[in-house]
């Protein structure tokens, strides 16, 4: 099967310290593919080698059946990945509506990033009333969606999301986990979800992959991983 | 009276000038957490530039000219060629990089144009002229507001109005995120080194024939004068650099007035001990308070 | 080394330095004269900038408190017609004194203040000398500054040793107790708190460190030091003036000591030959040269100064850790291929060794900084 990304054999770490070990993962077009692990388990490292953010000591990332290598970070959002940062990663400094635009301000086509924003603010209404609020004055659930928001304003053919539920209530996480399947279904987006959040995660997703200690144990589909008792206690712990 | 009124505008003309040279050291503050010990050398220079193009050519705009396009060229050499490879590992080895580089510039000038002062000429009368009876104002300080306010302004436009200014202030709030979206963060570095380096230029163009004259030394003092503005406003805030150099250049112009000019560095050092003392963050500054 | 191995070290070496005198021309004899006064400036500013990681441009200023202070003290005192050894000694008790008093002063005001802060501060204190030596000019002499009424050297040396080479012989002792002083420190309790501070200054505090407190006191032992360095400098020139401590001095000061290694003692003594010998060299060669009498005037100094600029950008670049930070991995190496044994020997121990190197490096480089500050500058 050819996935939109698909990783082989993909080694990484910071310094001398290796994280990843010849990790392999595909990601096919118009899914949802959820990573689930433990804390440690080198989720954030794998995403971290996906944007370019951190290089890869073996193996190759692939996307669209063009190696990624050597693509730099800031040209990744031309390739067509976009990221959702770890911890509602928004500009505090910078409004509302200056996140958003700085999400499509690489594309040449100002219209077609006009469009969009638009469409953002229709997609996530609280923040069409907040527009001129600075950043640091959104509350977490409106941080996530601002997130997601500048992400989606790239127009993605890949969405990387880093614990998108961490430190949000249960209905919001639901609200925008829900967004994503929409998305999904309406657009053919295809998403990495990195997630702690195991129950919520693998009950959104097509496909889950369980990493431990820097490995793949397992990737098969999310209803199978979430019916595998033996796997879930061994390594996701409920 | 008109003493006090006289001092008062002559403080503010040479207070703008003394904003716009802290407006360039925020630049760069903001952009690479830098500050730059090479900002005056390197005004210096292409007011050495702008003399000399000013001098073949009997032009005074085409040396205005050519000193800005030499700021920004210079702004970016130094980016590229130093500063990008010490950058953020310590805030001192930039500090000694900066210093390392006023030393060869201003050497370099001193040994292609001599120590001596040289006088440069203004494009306007210095003398000021009787408006209802009282003169305070000459036409070259009216140049210099019209020349700092479209300094303030444009700059002001292109960072919170236009989609570059956008990606500058992305790049220097938060580098790693912008990268993810598709900011050239490295070339923003750059452009922000070589605006500062403009704008410097430009300052320096407008306050060394009011002075002693040119000189590679010409700028040494108005460069403390105008980190001391940048600390005042606080480094972070531009709106701080424009309010805090116009109140240093009134301070400095009662002080040099009234008490002597040459209590003029001993106020600077005073003031500038009271803030840092007891606002750290700089009197107009919005933003949380920073560690000194 | 040990306070009880230093000490004989410290003896050999002053010894070792006043016997190479008398084979050295008067004027070289001046010039390691000079390089003793700038070797104490340069060793405070390693004890604070490597150290204690405080950037201070101030040095100089230090230096003029201390010329100030000794030709004070001893102006005084020749006009109260005392003569004798003492007019040599309290004068340069008197530098230090007053210099550690204005460090005490700064190091209040600068302790909290840091990385370019600091730098900007004690800048805009080094710019200000000259407008308070014309402020008060009736006790400070103004622009022309002071000239000074010094002791020399005793009536039973004369016709033996020259004037230059009994100065030197004063430098020489006071940079060598300097150099023993601080070297102690750094490698006591003192020299550890305040590595505490540089390196993370809140873990510092909660170790029970009393942050402010270890950077006023290594400003205050910094300015003692760059103290002792201006009333030696006082004493050797005969005159205390403004335009000695420039800017400048503060910028030479500051390469001398990264250039020859901010992490270490020793490379102040590097610093220092450097900062005497090679605008000398430099200068010479530009006299020396079939130019223009134009040319060479706007050559001569500027040349030695680009040189230094560049020098300095280098080694910030390319060697933080300067020319003992060079000098100690080559010694390493050079240990580490010479004592590689018997692989059965090392087997224990090979981890161990293998990248912190043999025990017992060159010293004064123990422990010393692999990095001026840890200091982030991003928010």
């Amino acid at each position: 099967m050819s996935g939109l990304l698909v990783l082989d054999s993909v080694s990484a770490g910071y310094g001398p310290v290796p994280v990843l070990h010849g990790v392999s993962i595909t990601v096919a077009a118009g899914s949802i593919t959820a990573v689930v692990g433990a804390n440690g388990a080198g989720k954030t490292t794998l995403l971290r080698t996906v944007t370019g953010q951190l290089r890869t000591t073996g193996g190759s990332i692939r996307f669209d059946g063009t190696d990624l290598a050597g693509t730099r970070v800031e040209d990744m959002v031309r390739r067509g990945i976009a990221l959702v940062p770890e911890g509602r990663g928004v500009i505090t400094e910078l409004t509302v509506d200056e996140n958003l635009r700085l999400g499509g301000l690489w594309r040449r086509d100002r219209a077609a990033a006009a469009t969009l924003l638009v469409r953002m603010y229709e997609l996530f209404e609280p923040l069409a009333r907040r527009r001129r609020a600075a950043g640091h004055q959104l509350s977490g659930g409106e941080r996530q969606m601002l997130a997601l928001g500048r992400a989606l304003m790239a127009g993605p053919r890949l969405l990387l999301l880093d614990e998108p539920s961490l430190g949000l209530a249960p209905r919001i996480t639901a609200q925008i986990l829900g967004l994503l399947r929409g998305l999904r279904d309406d657009t053919g987006l295809t998403v990495l979800l990195i997630e702690q959040n195991v129950r919520s995660a693998l009950a959104v997703a097509d496909d889950g992959v369980v990493l431990s200690l820097g490995s793949v144990v397992a990737a098969r589909p999310a209803a199978d991983l979430a019916a595998d008792t033996d796997l879930r206690h061994t390594y996701l712990g409920f | 009276m008109d003493r006090f009124l006289f001092l008062t505008v002559d403080g503010l003309a040479r207070g703008a000038v003394l904003a716009a040279f802290a407006l360039s050291l925020v630049i760069i503050w903001r952009a690479a957490r830098i500050v730059n010990f090479a900002q005056g050398a390197m005004a210096v220079a292409t007011t050495y530039i702008a003399f000399t193009v000013t001098s073949a050519t009997g032009s005074y705009w085409l040396g205005l000219a050519s000193a800005v396009a030499a700021g920004l060229v210079l702004g970016t050499l130094v980016e590229r060629t130093v500063m990008r490879f010490v950058g953020n590992t310590s805030p001192l080895n930039s500090v000694i990089a900066g210093l390392g580089l006023l030393l060869v510039l201003q050497a370099v000038l001193g040994m292609i144009f001599g120590n001596g002062y040289r006088a440069m000429e203004i494009p306007f009368s210095s003398s000021p002229i009787s408006i209802g009876g009282i003169s305070a104002v000459s036409p070259y300080d009216l140049f210099i507001f019209v020349c700092i306010a479209v300094i303030v302004a444009g700059l002001g436009l292109l960072f919170t109005k236009t989609p570059l200014g956008l990606r500058l202030r992305a790049a220097a709030f938060a580098p790693d995120l912008a990268q993810l979206l598709g900011v050239r963060t490295s070339r923003m570095l750059t452009l922000g080194w070589a605006l500062s380096s403009a704008v410097g230029a430009l300052a320096a163009l407008l306050i060394i024939p009011t002075e002693l004259g040119l000189n590679p030394h010409a700028l040494d003092t108005v460069f403390v004068y105008a980190f001391t503005v940048a600390v005042v406003g606080g480094l972070d805030s531009a709106g701080g650099a424009v309010a805090g150099g116009l109140a240093v250049g009134v301070v400095l112009s009662w002080v040099s007035g009234y008490l002597g000019a040459t209590l003029a560095p001993i106020a600077v050092l005073v003031l500038l001990l009271a803030v840092l003392l007891l606002r750290p963050a700089g009197l107009f500054a919005m933003t949380k308070e920073r560690t000194v | 080394m040990t306070p009880s191995k230093s000490l004989p070290a410290a003896a050999g070496a002053a010894a070792a330095l006043i016997g190479l005198t008398f084979v050295l021309e008067p004027f070289v004899s001046y010039q390691l004269a000079t390089v003793c006064a700038y070797l104490c400036a340069i060793a405070g500013l390693t004890v604070l900038t490597g150290s204690g990681g405080q950037l201070s441009l101030g040095q100089a200023a230090l230096m003029a408190g201390g010329a100030y202070s000794y030709a004070l003290c001893a102006n005084a005192m020749a006009e109260a017609g005392i003569e004798g050894p003492v007019l040599l000694l309290a004068p340069l008790a008197a530098a230090v004194l007053g210099a550690a008093a204005m460090g005490l002063v700064i190091g209040c005001a600068a302790g909290r203040l840091h990385g370019p802060y600091l730098a900007g501060f004690t800048l805009a204190l080094v710019v200000a000398i000259p407008a308070v030596t014309s402020t008060f000019s009736e006790m400070l002499g103004g622009d022309q500054g002071l000239w000074i009424t010094v002791e020399k050297r005793p009536d039973a040396l004369r016709g033996t040793v020259s004037n230059e080479q009994w100065q030197s012989w004063l430098a020489i002792l006071c940079a060598v107790a300097v150099m023993a002083v601080l070297h102690n420190l750094l490698r006591g309790r003192f020299g550890r708190q305040l590595r505490a501070v540089r390196d993370n200054s809140a873990a510092a505090a909660l170790a029970g460190v009393n942050v402010a407190r270890t950077k006023i006191v290594s400003f205050t032992v910094s300015a003692a030091a760059a103290g002792l360095g201006g009333g030696l400098l006082a004493y050797v020139t005969q005159s205390a003036s403004p335009g000695a401590y420039s800017l400048v001095l503060s910028l030479y000061l500051l390469m001398a000591a990264v250039i020859g290694g901010i992490g270490s003692l020793t490379g102040a003594v590097w610093g220092a030959l450097i900062m005497v010998f090679l605008p000398h060299s430099i200068n010479s060669f530009t006299a020396d040269l079939p130019v223009s009498p134009d040319l060479a005037q706007r050559l001569d100094g500027n040349l030695a100064i680009a040189v230094f600029g560049t020098v300095l950008v280098l080694v910030i670049l390319l060697a933080p850790r300067g020319i003992q930070g060079l000098i100690t991995a080559a010694v390493r190496r050079f240990r580490n291929s010479g004592t590689e044994p018997l692989p059965e020997t090392t087997a224990g121990t090979a981890g161990s060794t293998g990248s912190a190197g043999p025990a017992g490096p060159v010293p004064g480089t123990a422990s010393l900084p692999t990095k001026l500050s840890t200091t982030k500058g991003q928010p």
